[in-house]
């Protein structure tokens, strides 16, 4: 049994990806994993906190940081914008003295410390590369034979680099999908951005973003997407209906977590994957495997 | 002879923020710009910001749409040849304009970072529910109700919980506490 301290991050615990947060915990105990959820953590501040205010975007993370150093265990996140907000913030504080000290008097008006001994994982890389590609297939109850699935890799869980996979042309996904039995989409789209939380401010730019990234899937014959990012999720699944409307098509391709498709080829059971939460419904790309 | 111009005091007040000591750095070779998959909503291309924040021209700067249409892609941190992360610029340009007080009427951004950030304050986590019907009411609340039978079929789904995680009373007044020192020391902000 392998233990992490976990940061599920806003989205995944109580918000609109509450099934990737659900599929994780079940296929993480799949895999003879651990994740212990930080006790009382804070929400990370994503990128609108870093972009008001910058010492108290860092400190929304270091105390984060300070409680998960408590516990000894590397934190693991699923959600890609956590990821960076996280590893950003502990390898500056490292890097900038003069922020370092504003941080820690901060941090020690609540009471907290933090010595900068945390490693920040997400959990995509927790599972290729702790557990491995060979205990995951050995895992597999009910092989994808050849199902065609798109890795949409999305932007942060690769950019900027903290040291898992190449920033523009990542593999891990795709040897994740070969390690189920599928076969993973060529998609030259696989890291390009989906408008991130802009879809909200400035949807039409959004759209043509979102419509680009399902175009490319599609036609490079994917019945499906995966993705390890909350926001990517739910710009492809849930605007799907509008990013297809301003393409003149209609996509109708199931965006899934990772882990669910993960907990599919494990023979897992709705209740720990939460498909049904799934805006563009994945029954008919699923219908063999359930 | 040691000097201090209008165009000094902008770089190093940009420098001062982590991340935005590259400003010194560029070459203007423009890999930013060709990089960035948001420039032609942009008043100033990445570069061009570049250049002419090294020329002083802050309020020019600060008052642009430029960073508030950045999505945080890293595309172009990855790709420069000079080590910048422009995208640590951006967020730096974002954060000068807010202290500033400078009004951005082109882009809806500055409003919808700022209901995010009062939830995360005062709860120290992120409703979606909460924070997606603040935006609308102060910006566009014929937009939030066209948006509607979305909000309505991702409830359907369970995916827009109502009720907001709390953090435990301890934890909510050390985070309080840990934000309110930050304010107040208020170095980079």
């Amino acid at each position: 049994m392998r233990y992490y301290a976990y940061f599920p991050g806003c989205s995944s615990s109580e918000g609109g990806a509450k099934a990737y947060g659900v599929s994780a915990q079940a296929v993480s105990t799949a895999l003879d994993i651990e994740l212990i959820e930080l006790d009382d953590w804070n929400c990370c501040g994503s990128t609108p906190y870093s972009s008001f205010e910058e010492l108290a975007s860092f400190c929304l993370s270091a105390r984060n940081l300070a409680l998960a150093e408590k516990t000894g265990f590397d934190l693991v996140t699923p959600c890609s914008s956590c990821y960076v907000i996280l590893n950003r913030a502990n390898s500056y504080l490292k890097q900038y003295p003069h922020l370092r000290a504003e941080v820690d008097e901060s941090l020690a008006a609540g009471g907290l410390e933090y010595r900068g001994t945390v490693r920040v994982r997400h959990l995509l890389d927790v599972f290729v590369n702790d557990i491995g590609y060979d205990a995951i297939s050995a895992a597999v109850k009910k092989n994808l034979n050849g199902l065609k699935v798109a890795p949409y890799y999305g932007c942060q869980l690769v950019r900027p680099s903290f040291g898992f996979d190449h920033p523009e042309m990542p593999e891990s996904i795709d040897e994740l999908i070969v390690s189920l039995g599928g076969e993973p989409t060529p998609f030259p789209m696989k890291t390009r951005c989906c408008g991130g939380s802009l879809v909200i401010s400035e949807e039409e730019l959004s759209l043509g973003l979102i419509g680009k990234v399902l175009k490319s899937a599609r036609d490079n014959g994917a019945e499906c997407i995966i993705t390890p990012c909350p926001l990517c999720q739910t710009n492809l699944d849930a605007y799907q209906k509008s990013a297809g409307k301003k393409f003149k098509t209609s996509f109708n391709l199931p965006v899934m977590f990772f882990t669910q498709l993960m907990g599919v080829a494990f023979g897992l059971v709705e209740r720990e994957l939460g498909l049904k939460s799934c805006i563009v419904p994945v029954e008919m790309v699923l219908a063999k495997y359930l | 002879m040691e000097r201090s111009t209008r165009t000094d005091s902008f770089v190093e007040e940009v420098s001062a923020i982590p991340g935005g000591e590259g400003i010194r750095l560029c070459i203007q070779c423009g890999t930013c710009t060709a990089s960035c998959p948001n420039v032609e909503r942009m008043d100033h291309t990445p570069s061009q910001l570049i250049a002419m924040a090294r020329a002083g021209m802050k309020e020019e700067v600060l008052s642009s749409n430029s960073m508030w249409h950045c999505m945080s892609c890293y595309l172009c941190t990855v790709r420069c040849p000079r080590g910048i992360k422009q995208t640590d610029l951006m967020h730096a340009f974002e954060c000068l304009s807010v202290r500033e007080g400078l009004s951005h009427s082109r882009t809806l951004t500055p409003a919808m970072y700022r209901s995010f950030n009062d939830f995360v304050y005062s709860l120290g986590s992120l409703p979606e529910a909460g924070f997606m019907t603040w935006y609308y009411m102060l910006t566009n609340p014929l937009r939030g109700i066209r948006l509607l039978p979305m909000a309505l079929n991702l409830r359907k789904q369970g995916r827009l919980t109502l009720r907001a995680r709390r953090l435990t009373p301890e934890g909510t007044k050390q985070l309080r506490a840990i934000l309110n020192k930050a304010e107040e020391l208020g170095g980079m902000s």
